[in-house]
């Protein structure tokens, strides 16, 4: 996981990354959609994060048609999204807005243009750590691990919760690794081999 | 007995294990057997999907395969986070060749082979519409009147697709809580995303998310929140101080699964549907 500042994209880069993102939006069911957004505003209106985005989701589909993604990368407004789907469920152009801010914060990853909410990203990596570990999620180990990365200081303000949790027993002390975990190591690296996002 | 291939998810083996306990309780009293896929793994969820949509698609694939093996034409998901991204992967399987191929691949290089024969359903899904109004009306041995209950079904349910009921207006779990006697308050943020992980990444942003649902709950006046996913429930009852706080306004409300209200009217005890694991204060709704 890489950190720090964000980086600039030079204009090679943007081109390629431009190339990149809608190669793979094409590979999404109905991605091809993206070129028929109205501008509606329809996503933005429903977003329940959009009052926070520098860039909401309909501006985010005007800049990527103006092969302007870069600006949308560096900031945060992709990481502010919560998967909830009600852009993709009431787009009229019947665009899959979430499954593009997923392919958008891929792409910001990959090229570590890590945004003011690097958090995010944080825990999807150390998400995928742990699950690539032991087959399954421990939340506990998960946790712990994020905010030894991002703020240790945070942590201390989830005490009183990790207290109450512990005393009802609902702390995941220790981690269940799957019966199956070689083969399913083996299947990601093949699609790490292959180069698939 | 009807059978189903049953994917708890991990959050439901420990942290939220009162919603997998209940669940395959009341399922049992319905005659439905949730058994559980054997050495399932992570579905890849929202977190993993944001790193390699591949990777994402191969660990859902893995756990349909799992349940094809062994029989399964359907495979039942209790958290809404599972059940989307386990949607999604039988729904790119069959519509897209490529990624078709890769999973292919991928699963062959651990010995498995998945022939797209498993329906992913949502555990509210099954449990309403497959026992169906008579079959849930026949256990009810103690009904929950005068309950007033919001029926919170979060983001997830009937998105993005629609299938398992309407993405807008979803009313699966207010027909389910007329059955058991009681009834639902009008919940116009039924739908409303709580915030999911931003809770973490984000807390301003989750608190006022989280925060508005719990606010229009009390505003009106519901006796608790019902929900139908381990993480909808984590962001509704273990923040709610902490929100009041910031907000400057009481926000306690009891937030209980809706397998436990069911597992209530159905003559369980307390314990059985794991009351004494809630985080608040549950005492008059399933004493
Ligand atoms: S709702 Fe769809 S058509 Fe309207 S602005 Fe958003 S992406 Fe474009
Ligand atoms: S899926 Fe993301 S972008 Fe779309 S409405 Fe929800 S939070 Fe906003
Ligand atoms: S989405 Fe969450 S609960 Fe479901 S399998 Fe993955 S980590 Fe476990
Ligand atoms: S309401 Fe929140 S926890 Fe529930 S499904 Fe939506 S984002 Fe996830």
């Amino acid at each position: 996981m890489k950190s720090g500042k964000p980086r600039r994209l030079d204009a090679e880069a943007t081109r390629s990354l431009r190339k990149e993102f809608l190669e793979h939006v094409k590979e999404l069911p109905d991605g091809e959609k993206v070129m028929e957004c109205i501008q509606c505003g329809t996503c933005s209106a429903t977003c329940p994060s959009a009052s926070r985005m520098d860039y909401s989701p309909r501006a985010i589909v005007a800049a990527l048609r103006a092969g302007d993604l870069e600006h949308v990368l560096e900031s945060d407004s992709v990481w502010l999204c919560a998967s909830c789907y009600g852009c993709t469920v009431r787009c009229p152009a019947g665009i899959p807005f979430t499954d593009m801010m997923y392919e958008l914060k891929r792409l910001a990853m990959a090229r570590g243009l890590l945004p003011r909410a690097r958090q995010a990203s944080v825990m999807a990596g150390t998400f995928a750590e742990t699950v690539n570990r032991l087959g399954r999620n421990n939340e506990v180990a998960l946790i712990r691990k994020y905010y030894l990365r991002t703020n240790p200081f945070a942590a201390m303000g989830q005490m009183g919760f990790a207290l109450r949790m512990m005393k009802r027993g609902r702390l995941e002390l220790s981690s269940h690794r799957i019966k199956g975990i070689e083969g399913l190591v083996k299947m990601l690296s093949t699609v790490e081999q292959e180069g698939a996002k | 007995m009807r059978r189903y291939g049953y994917f708890p998810g991990c959050s439901l083996m420990v942290t939220n294990r009162a919603y997998s306990i209940s669940a395959t309780r009341v399922a049992r009293e319905l005659g439905v057997e949730l058994a559980e896929v054997s050495d399932w793994n992570c579905c890849g969820a929202t977190a993993y999907l944001a790193l390699s949509e591949a990777k994402a698609f191969v660990m859902s694939a893995r756990n349909l395969a799992l349940a094809e093996a062994e029989g399964h034409d359907t495979l039942v998901a209790a958290c809404s986070g599972c059940y989307v991204v386990l949607r999604k992967t039988g729904k790119y399987l069959d519509e897209k060749p490529a990624v078709r191929s890769r999973v292919t691949k991928a699963l062959a290089a651990g010995d498995m082979t998945y022939n797209r024969t498993v329906k992913v359903r949502h555990l509210l899904d099954v449990l309403v519409n497959d026992c169906g109004e008579e079959g849930v009306r026949a256990r009810v041995k103690k009904p929950l009147e005068g309950l007033k209950v919001a029926a919170y079904y979060g983001c997830q349910v009937g998105r993005p697709f629609g299938e398992a009921d309407d993405p807008e207006f979803p009313v699966t779990m207010d027909r389910l809580m007329g059955w058991l006697g009681a009834t639902t308050v009008d919940f116009p943020v039924r739908a409303a995303c709580c915030g999911g992980l931003t809770m973490t990444t984000e807390p301003d942003l989750g608190m006022e998310m989280t925060g508005r649902i719990l606010r229009v709950a009390r505003e009106r006046g519901a006796d608790c929140i019902a929900t139908a996913c381990p993480l909808c429930q984590i962001n509704l009852e273990a923040y709610q101080d902490k929100i009041g706080r910031k907000l400057g306004t009481d926000l306690r409300m009891p937030v209980v699964y809706f397998t436990q209200l069911m597992g209530r009217a159905f003559g369980l005890s307390s314990q059985e549907v794991m009351a004494q694991d809630s985080l608040t204060d549950v005492s008059a709704v399933l004493a």
